[in-house]
Order: C-alpha cells, then structure tokens, then sequence
C-alpha cells in the first residue's frame, strides 16, 4: 500500500495537516500513538482557542473536535494507539514502521508530514537540586491529571515558570481548591501572554515574583517544601537570598522542546534557534519529502497557528513532486529569536510566505527591516516585541525580488528614546 | 604504627581533641571534633592500609547531626516468630546476590529491608561499571574478588537475563612524559597484581575507536575486561532469582534491635516482628556499623561518601561507546574511591560522575550544583564535545567505605552466628557475585555444624527477564505481540515501553507497585521527558492492576502519594 502523505502525530497540527492534503488529492494516513486524537489540547479544557480562525472562544477539547469531525467526514485513514517506531528511506519515499496492538506494521509512503508536537523541560533540565520526592510536575503532567484523570495532583503548590500552560494550571488548581502560592519566574519579564497574566493569576490574587526562581526542593518521600531564590542579570540565584516555602507539590512550566527525534533520525536538519527543522516556505526541511508544521516546527503561542502551519505542510506534501531545489536563506540579526521558515525555495511560488518570528528580548518601538542584497525592500513598525507574543506576518517575496537575490536579511531597528 | 605513634600525630593535627586505644583489637578514636572533614581525617591517619585490625570511630561530632535512620512507617506482625535459617539483613547487590547463591541449598532464607524496593541504597545509585581492578594491588579484600567477580559477569548476567556489555575501559593521558611512569605503574599491575587484560595504547589507536575522546590524548591505559550492568537491574534479577528458589524478601522491614547472648544473637527485632534466625548477614550498607552493633560485634566504622552522577540523553550516547576514567598525574590517587568517568550504559545513555563529598549524612541523597559542575570540568578533559544540556537527570549515592577502605567479609568476632558483608563501595558491584559464592559457603559451613544443610535440588539459575520488545526485530516483535496484544501499546515513548512490560513488571515475584518500582524494572519514565508524558498513565495502570483508586498508587515509599483524590469536577475520561 503506497500513501501520498502519511501524516504523524494526531494533533491539532496534524489533524490540519491530513485534512489539508487530502482536500488537495493526496491519499493520506494519519498515525496517532495515543488512543485518541487530538493532541495535547485534550487536556486543555480551558476556552479561548480559535479566535483567530472560528472566532469563537473555544475549549481545547471543541476546538479540535472540529478537525476530528471534518477528518472523519471525509473519510481519512487515521490509525490511533499506533507507534512509530522508525521510519526508513526507499526509493520512491519512505516505509514507516509502526507498532500497535495488531502488530508491526510498514507502510510505504511518497511524503512525510512530522507533527510530533513538543515536549516539557523538566524540573532537572533547569537544575532544580534536592530531592527526588513525589510532588514535582511538569505543568502538562498536573494538567494531565487534574484533567483527563480527575484527580487532585496537589493541595499547595508552587509553580516555576510564567509559561502559559504554568499560568492556565495556576488558575485550574486554585478553581479546583488548591492553594497556588505563588508563581515564580527567573526572567524579568513574563513568559506567557499578557492576557493569561491577567486572567490566570491578576484575577485570583496569585502572585507572580519575576527574577526569582526555585532552587531546591525538600522531602524524602512527598515533597515537603521548595526553595526559592532571587536572581540576577545572568539568572543565577544570589546568594542569601534563598527562601523556603512549605508546600506540597512545585509545578515547573519552563519552556516546550519540540520532538524531532524522528526527524533527526532521518538526517533532518534543525534549526538551533527553534530546535524544529530547518524549513523552506512550502514548510517542506531539507530532505525532500519531508515536512514539518505545529509545534513541532516552532514552539507556537495559539494553536491557530498550528493548525495554519498544518494546513500548509499538508497542502505542500500533496503537490510534492521532487525537483532540484534553488535555495535562498532568510537570515536575521541578533534581536531575533527565531524566523521560521528559515530559507525559500526560488522554483516555488513565494508570492505569499507566512513567516513567524519572535524576538529575542523585550523591545519598545521598533522596526522590522528587510534588506535583500544589502538594499531594503521592505519595513513594518511594531509598538513593542516581546518574546512570548509570536509575530506573523506575509510577504511576496516574489515582488520584493527573491528571484535573483543572494541574500535576504532580517533586521530589527529599536527606536532611538 | 604503634598507637604512641598514632597519638603523637593525632595530637600534632587536632592538639589534643582526638586520641586512640587500642581495645578489642580496634584501634579506637575518641574525642570531640567539630569539622566532619577532620573525623575523617583522623579515620584515615589511624587506619592502615589491607590491616585487620580496623578503626572504629568514637569521636563526638558536634557540627551537626545525621537525621536518625528512615524507617518505614508500617508496623505489623507478619514476621512474627519466624525463625528462617539465615537472616540478611540488606537488600542490595550483596544482600541478594548471598540470597541467590544460598539457594543452591535447602534453607529458609530471608533478606529484609527497610526500603520499598531493593537496591534504594548504593547498589541502585552508582554507575554500574565492571570494573577491571586496575587500582588495586594484592593484599586487599578487594583485590582478592575483583578478577574473580569480573570474570563471572559473563554467566550470571546470561543467566539472570539482564544485559551485560564488555565495553572496555580507558584511562587517558595527555602528557607523553608521563608514559613510562605509566607503563611501569600497568606491568606492575598486570604481572604483580594479576590484572591481566591491562594494556597501553597509543592516543591515535584510542582516537580510532573513540574519535570523540581529546584529540590530545596522547597514550591511554586500556582494560577490555571492563564492562557495564544496569546496576540496579542486576540486584532485581538476582533478587527475582533468589525468590524463585525458595528465598523471601521482606521490604519496609526494618532491623531495629537485636538479642546477644552467650555470642550469639538469639532475637532481631523489626517494625514486623521479632525474629529468631540462626545465622545473620549484615549487608546493610551504610548501617553497616550500625547493625554489627546491635549485634555486640562493632570493629569498624563507616564514614559515607556522596557522589552525584549525571544521565545524558540517548542521543549523547553516540559520543562514545566504552568507560573513560580520569586519573590525577600521581598514579596513587589520594582519594579512595574512583575518580569518576563517563560511562555508556547499557541502555546507551551516558553516566557523567561520580564526585567524591565526605559526609556524616547516611541517607542524604540530594544532588547540588557543585557536584555536577566539577564532574563535567572534569570529563570535558577526556571529552571535550560532553555538554551540561544534554543532561535529563541526576542522582546521588552514599557509599559505605571503612577508614581502611576495604571490605569486611568474615565471621563475627564476638557474634558468632554472624556474617559481615561490611564497607563495600566501588567496586562492590564486579565483586558481588564472587563474595556471594565465598559467603554462602562460609554461612553453609556455620550452618552445617548445627545441623545437616542438603544441597537444594530444584535450584533454577535462570531467571527468564522482562522482553525487551525495543530490541527486537520486526518479526520476533510481532510474534510476542500476536501473543500479548498489550506488547503493542506503546505507554512511554521515549524509552518505547509498552503496557505489557509494564504488566510484566507488575506481575515479577518481586512485586514493587509504585511508580519507580516499574520505572526501575522496565524504564517507563527514564527517558528525556522523565515521565511528563508516561507517568499518569503508568500511574493508571498500577491503580487497575491493583483494584485501587489513583490516589492510592505511590512514587516510592508509603508516605510519596502522587495525586490527593478526585477533583471537584470529578474524572473526566471514562
């Protein structure tokens, strides 16, 4: 059996992706290791998804329930509780291996379309020392619990982190009665968007200490305690500033790994920046036939984007046809954290390439410059960049002249005060 | 050193704060000190090197106290007035690895501890290296088991079933002066001390079998012999093992008071019960000391030392494929145990560490920044591309040294119907099943003049393991799974552990249902995400396997719950 586009992972990046490429002619599977579809936004009962694409506020759970409904409409092979376990290259494209309770499978496919999501740094990965006690939890992990299981994973707890799913759990445990003693951020600004800063923790009197961090932690068994520490410039505790707070559980919600250990497996090439592969604007990496989108691309901020990276990479992935690549950098200076797509195919149309960027830090009133072969050709001013917030934005490149361009640089201009 | 002699330096170095007997045929420490450091040090002036006669540490500490020792906290009679043949008291590689051997006999054995799991002491936290014994010279109690041991990890590993890997081991040097200091030192060892696979190599040959090592590595001690266990895998396989001959296993038993009469001890007291057993091992670890002195045969002491070990992520264990250690200029290392390495495990992460911290704190087993920070300044030498990012996790351990830095394997003094199993550290792990044969010998000739010991004729040395479905082909993967549906459901992505596994572990004969329980025997949880993604569900899987609710499933011990009850909102998914 011999797919056009085989699609893995059955989140919402996913989910988009298989639609997409099937409503573009390609015959497609989707492969989900978990028993259902839908990706982490199972867990995230809270509203506020698809604004941008329903306009509606949504529920993790009703949003991509509208992708499962369209997918199962349409009538698109979906494989659940299937596990990849490798995936070779073959002549005409690459034979995914996979297993599940029906055995070991191999299914030969032309494209791949990786939308394996992201993963949570843990508590050890920020070197938190101490103890191994019961009672630390990765944000995800809580909210796995309090809500796909119904269960309480703490009674008092402190949350590291300002990341968002850390800011939605502060709120979801203090709802589900739990004291939510602070939440501690080492950075000095915010790591979630303003609007959850607000919603999750302004509106239910969590304090949030920016520049502190968690040290430490205490207890044998169940953790008994955490120790929390102000920190400087360089986010390094300072000394005799340590703190301990008795508590029950701390909560870590410092940063999302994209996993592209498959990807890597074949050679991928990942971008330091994003840690998701280097990506064309068609969203295809630099092995043909390979494709990229969600969050497994870049860390996105609204799942609309996911779904929109989806779409695009399952649409490209249908009309993939191999080809000598004529290939162009996006490079951008220091101010930035990340562009993807990190380069542009001049044999494809790049007359509306969506890119999203972040910025490496804080900025006030600036400018987004680009300068194609040292000349600028194009500009946007922004009141203020932060880094939690991603920017989108689309440009024809086509007009702006990439076609016989040997560069294309993205800058950031800070307003002089 | 004649004990005038040892008071004159003692009295040089702390004026007169600490002083030594000789008394019982231990050299004893008395006085009052308050740096831990310094306890230590006045240990190691008094204690001389392979001596029987050991120092036993009577020095008041007054900078700060050990936590009294953990215990758990159930309390019942369930072994109440037994009187197994042996009682071993002790958990560990030794512990069980005794057990095991002492099954080839019909005997009714017990081994207790007072953890939730075996191997939650040093045998479970080091770095599963089997090492060559190239620090070692003759005369030692180490020495004597090191080759022995090492050369039986072939077998025992076959027959325990958990993977075993002669990787080799390399000590790397980067200055071509020190070549033939070195290469004297190696032919000393090889033919005085018997360390036969003891070889030097030159630094391209080292770099053409590990070409991510220091490009100026110029020459490197090489030990094919050594190789690598999962440590903690090993003392579960024998334990396993051990129980299906015959033996038992006790956890959260703990051994809190013993009955001495006459030399012999005639009562052990536990939060279980009190036992009447005719001959006990003490292979308690660090309380080691603690049990000879309930047992009115203390004549040694016990100074722990910590030492932190880094686990990288898989994708590092492509750096490299064998053991590096580090070894200072001067070949005689001042510190007594290993100087620590990078090590690729047998489920191809790699181990950074151990330090080496003094402490007085027996069961503290927290990790600080430190101990990580000077390990990898340490190994970047031999390694240069190692990064702290590629951490997922770290751990610490206490090992169990004496002042002599040597094992204590032999009868009581005193206490007749007992066995020490005392101040094993590194590399305690190689030795074990060497002293396993030698003790259950020794226990079987105490045994035997009491009574008649019959050899125990069902004796099975096979333990068949967990399928590994992982390492498995394609075809064989798919056979087991046509067998076992379960074998299909992928539970921990990162490690690829399915529900079956899992199962398996649930249903071992050293049944251990918490969440590091299963961790510890099938690797759910091990792997980059450390359980982010796996943990609720291997938690719901306990809980179904049990007939309990999910709040009643543990990490560890009885007092580690992970979740409080339902939610308000109560369970959402069916």
């Amino acid at each position: 059996m011999m797919y056009d586009v085989i699609v893995i992972g059955g989140g919402p990046g996913g989910l988009a992706a298989a639609i997409s490429a099937h409503e573009n002619g390609a015959h497609v599977l989707l492969i989900e290791r978990e028993a259902r579809l839908g990706g982490m936004l199972k867990q995230c009962i809270h509203d506020g998804f698809g604004l941008a694409r329903f306009g509606e506020r949504l529920a993790g759970p009703e949003y991509v329930e509208r992708f499962i409904d369209r997918l199962e409409e349409l009538g698109i092979e979906a494989h659940t509780q299937t596990f990849v376990t490798r995936v070779e290259k073959t002549p005409a494209g690459f034979a995914v291996v996979t297993v599940s309770r029906d055995g070991v499978a191999r299914c030969d496919t032309r494209t791949l379309v990786l939308a394996t999501g992201c993963r949570e740094r843990t508590a050890k990965q920020v070197f938190i020392h101490g103890t191994r006690p019961a009672g630390v939890f990765t944000a995800g992990t809580a909210q796995h619990f309090t809500n796909l299981l119904g269960e309480l994973p703490t009674r008092r707890c402190v949350i590291l982190g300002s990341g968002d799913i850390g800011l939605i759990m502060a709120r979801r445990l203090t709802l589900e009665g739990a004291e939510v003693l602070g939440v501690y951020e080492a950075k000095p600004t915010p790591s979630g968007l303003t609007r959850n800063i607000h919603q999750c923790l302004h509106d239910y009197n969590i304090p949030l200490h920016l520049s502190h961090t968690v040290t430490r932690v205490f207890g044998a068994d169940r953790l008994t305690g955490v120790e929390v520490a102000e920190v400087d410039e360089t986010m390094r505790p300072i000394p005799g500033t340590e703190q301990r707070i008795d508590c029950d559980a701390l909560i870590v919600s410092v940063g999302l790994i994209p996993e592209n250990e498959l990807a890597e497996s074949l050679g991928v090439p990942l971008d330091g920046h994003t840690r998701g592969p280097v990506c064309d604007g068609q969203l295809m990496t630099e092995v043909p036939g390979i494709f990229s989108c969600g969050n497994a691309l870049h860390v996105n901020d609204l799942v609309d984007y996911v779904s929109a990276s989806g779409e695009l990479a399952g649409k490209s992935a249908a009309h993939f046809a191999a080809h000598t690549r004529d290939e162009v950098a996006l490079t951008i200076s220091d101010d930035f954290g990340y562009l993807v797509p990190q380069r542009l195919d001049r044999t494809e149309d790049n007359s509306g390439v969506t890119l999203y960027f972040r910025s490496a830090a804080v900025l006030g009133p600036c400018r987004v410059v680009l300068t194609i072969d040292g000349k600028e050709v194009w500009s946007r001013r922004y009141p203020f960049l932060r880094p939690p917030e991603m920017q989108q934005l689309t440009l024809d490149f086509d007009k702006l002249g990439i076609a016989h361009a040997r560069d294309a640089h993205f800058t950031i201009e800070v307003a002089e005060a | 050193m004649k004990i005038s002699a040892l008071n004159r330096k003692l009295h040089r170095a702390f004026g007169g704060r600490v002083t030594a007997a000789l008394a019982d045929g231990c050299i004893v420490l008395r006085g009052e000190l308050d740096c831990w450091d310094d306890v230590v040090r006045a240990g190691q002036m008094a204690a001389t090197k392979y001596a029987t006669c050991h120092v036993v540490n009577d020095i008041t500490f007054t900078g700060g106290k050990d936590a009294p020792m953990r215990v758990p906290a159930l309390q019942d009679d369930a072994l109440d007035g037994q009187a197994p043949d042996v009682l071993i008291i002790g958990g560990g590689i030794s512990g069980v690895s005794i057990a095991r051997e002492l099954t080839r006999q019909k005997l009714d054995i017990l081994v207790v501890d007072k953890e939730c799991d075996l191997a939650l002491g040093a045998s479970g936290r080091n770095d599963g290296e089997v090492h060559p014994g190239i620090d070692l010279g003759r005369g030692s109690v180490k020495h004597k088991y090191i080759r022995r041991g090492n050369a039986m990890y072939d077998q025992i590993c076959k027959e325990l079933d958990v993977p075993f890997r002669r990787v080799g081991q390399y000590v790397c040097f980067q200055h071509s002066w020190l070549r033939p200091a070195v290469w004297g030192y190696c032919m000393w060892r090889k033919y005085h001390d018997g360390i036969a696979d003891t070889e030097l190599i030159s630094g391209r040959e080292l770099l053409r079998r590990e070409p991510n090592f220091n490009p100026k590595t110029r020459f490197a001690i090489s030990n094919p012999d050594s190789g690598c266990v999962c440590p903690y895998g090993l003392t579960i396989a024998y334990a396993e093992n051990a129980v299906q001959n015959g033996a038992r296993i006790a956890l959260n038993t703990a051994v809190l008071g013993m009955d001495v009469a006459d030399g012999k001890i005639t009562a052990v007291h536990t939060n279980r019960g009190t036992l009447h057993p005719a001959l006990v091992i003490n292979a308690a670890g660090v309380f080691a000391e603690d049990v000879a002195r309930m047992a009115d045969d203390r004549f040694f002491s016990i100074h722990p030392r910590r030492g932190t070990n880094s686990i990288l992520d898989r994708k590092a264990g492509a750096f490299m494929h064998s053991i590096a250690s580090v070894k200072g200029n001067d070949m005689v290392s001042k510190t007594h145990s290993k100087g620590g390495g990078i090590l690729h495990t047998v489920h191809d992460n790699l181990l950074i560490g151990p330090d080496a911290v003094e402490t007085y704190e027996k069961e503290n087993t927290a990790t600080y920044p430190e101990s990580i920070a000077h390990v990898f300044s340490k190994q970047k030498v031999t390694m240069p591309a190692l990064t702290e990012r590629d951490i997922i996790t770290y751990f610490t351990g206490v090992r169990a040294p004496t002042f002599e830095e040597d094992f204590i394997i032999e009868r009581g003094r005193r206490t007749h119907n007992l066995i020490h199993v005392a101040g094993i550290q590194s590399p305690g792990l190689t030795t074990a099943p060497a002293v396993a044969e030698d003790v259950a010998d020794m226990a079987v000739r105490i045994l035997a003049r009491e009574r008649p010991v019959a050899i125990n004729p069902d004796f099975d040395p096979h333990r068949p393991g967990i399928p590994v479905l992982r390492e498995m082909d394609d075809a064989t993967r798919a056979e087991y799974i046509a067998k076992n549906p379960d074998y299909g459901v992928i539970v921990c992505r990162c490690e690829e552990i399915s529900r079956g596994e899992i199962l398996d572990a649930l249903r071992s004969n050293v049944c251990v249902p918490t969440v590091d329980g299963v961790k510890k025997r099938v690797r759910p949880g091990m792997g980059r995400c450390q359980g982010g993604f796996c943990s609720p569900q291997v938690v719901r899987i306990i809980a179904e396997y049990l007939g309990v609710p999910l709040s009643a499933v543990r990490k560890s011990s009885a007092d580690a719950p992970i979740t409080f009850g339902p939610t308000k909102s109560g369970e959402v998914q069916a």
